[in-house]
Parts: C-alpha cells; structure tokens; sequence
C-alpha cells in the first residue's frame, strides 16, 4: 500500500465518522425538540417557530456541520462508496431511538441492523475513490 | 400522508447529493480543514449553482423530514428514506460514472435490506 493511498483511507475513515456522528446526533436532537416542545401543527408559521426550540437549533448547528464535513469527503471519495459506508448511521439512530425516545427495538430490526452492518463492512473494503470509467 | 413526506425526502435527498457530489469533484480535494478551508467551503456554498440547488434541495428534504417526524417515529422516519440508497447507486454510476463493482453493489443491497428490515 503506498503512503498517498493509506494516507487517502485513513482521512475517508475519520470524515466517515465525522459524517456518522454529526448526522445521528442531529436527527437525535431534531426528534427529541419535535416530540418534547417544539410543537408543528402544519402551519407554515410552525415552520419557523420550531427552528428556534433549544433542541431543533442544536439539531440543525449538528447538521450543519454534517454538510461541510460530507461536502469535504465527497471532494475526494465516490458517492457510491459514501452513501453506503455512512448508512451505518441508521443503526445508530435505531439505537438512540431505543434508549432514549423509548421505541422498540424488535428482531426484525435487529437482522435489519447485522444486514447494515454487513453492507456497510462490503463497501467499507472497497477503494474509496475510482477512476471514472 | 407519511408515505408523501417520504418520496419528497427521498427525491430532493437524490438530487441533492448527486449535485453535490458533481461540483465537489469539479473542485478537487479539499485539503485544508482549518478556518480558511472551511471559509472555502461555505463560500462555494454560497456561490456555486449546483451546491446551491443542493442545498435548496436538501432544505425541501429537511422540512419534510421534520414534519415526517411529527407523525412518524424516528426509527420509521429514517430507515424509510432508504430508496434512496439505490437510486443514488444507480445514478452515480449512470450520471457520476463512478465504477460500481460487486462488492459496492452487495453492500448496497445488504445496506437496503437491512434499512428496509429497521422499519418492520
């Protein structure tokens, strides 16, 4: 493996990451502000009221971050290797849904989960960035 | 109503990323991470058409993420956007022409399998 190329792995594993966590915490905090709070009854006012719950704000400054930080890693790493090597972020919002908003985690999630898991370790083996064809 | 929520998000999310990933590639790997790196990347959100309809096309998904939250759980809402998944495989290799091997194909397969299995 040449350094250019472990260099290149290494820096898509930690943006990965980044992308992963920016994006759970922030769904994390936009679900918890909507269903404790931050009230939207379909109006196109409750649209703008609920940016401003501590939580929904927090939610989008998370997600904020998660654009620039999937911007950077989509300038060097394929789409086609991004999408689903980050989808490792929806077990991760299972998870926080089960522990914390009391939703129920049930077998079939649970194979769900190991079959993400699975996808997510193919792709993860895989070149980050290939030569277009 | 959820079900209309969920095809805005996974249409806009599409589209969304693949304007992204389009002009990122145009401008070359982003190697600075300090505060001028990421002035840079703010400035060509602001500036560049395709990550502008990207962001636009992300706000529509946003919104109807958040609504979709107001009448769905979280662990229903996510795993529901998982269309997504393999329409963007398929469009990076078709519009991107990204080189999709077996490996990336089974993985996004397992990857909506198991998305598709979250929301049972």
């Amino acid at each position: 493996m040449s350094t250019n190329s472990g260099r290149l792995i290494w820096k898509t594993r930690l943006f990965a990451v980044i992308v992963i966590l920016t994006n759970v915490l922030g769904n994390f905090a936009l679900s918890w502000g909507i269903k404790h709070g931050a009230a939207m009854d379909g109006s196109p006012w409750s649209f703008v009221r609920v940016v401003f719950d501590p939580w929904v704000f927090c939610g989008i400054l998370l997600l904020a971050g998660w654009v620039l930080s999937r911007m950077a890693l989509l300038s060097w790493a394929d789409l086609s290797y991004v999408i689903p090597v980050t989808s490792i972020g929806f077990v991760l919002n299972a998870i926080m849904g089960a522990l914390f908003l009391n939703e129920v985690i049930t077998p079939a999630r649970w194979a769900g989960t190991f079959c993400i898991v699975g996808g997510t370790v193919l792709v993860g083996l895989t070149a980050p960035k290939t030569e277009t064809s | 109503m959820a079900w209309l929520y969920v095809a805005i998000i996974v249409i806009s999310t599409v589209a969304s990323d693949l304007l992204q990933s389009w002009e990122m590639k145009r401008q070359g790997e982003v190697t600075d991470f300090g505060v001028g790196g990421i002035g840079r990347l703010l400035k060509l959100l602001l500036t560049k058409a395709p990550l502008i309809g990207s962001i636009v096309f992300l706000a529509i998904s946003f919104y109807a993420f958040l609504a979709l939250l107001a009448v769905a759980d979280l662990s229903f809402a996510v795993p529901a956007t998982a269309l997504s998944l393999v329409a963007e495989t398929i469009l990076a290799r078709l519009v991107l022409k990204e080189r999709v091997n077996a490996a990336r194909w089974g993985g996004t397969a397992l990857v909506t399998i198991g998305v598709a299995l979250l929301a049972v």
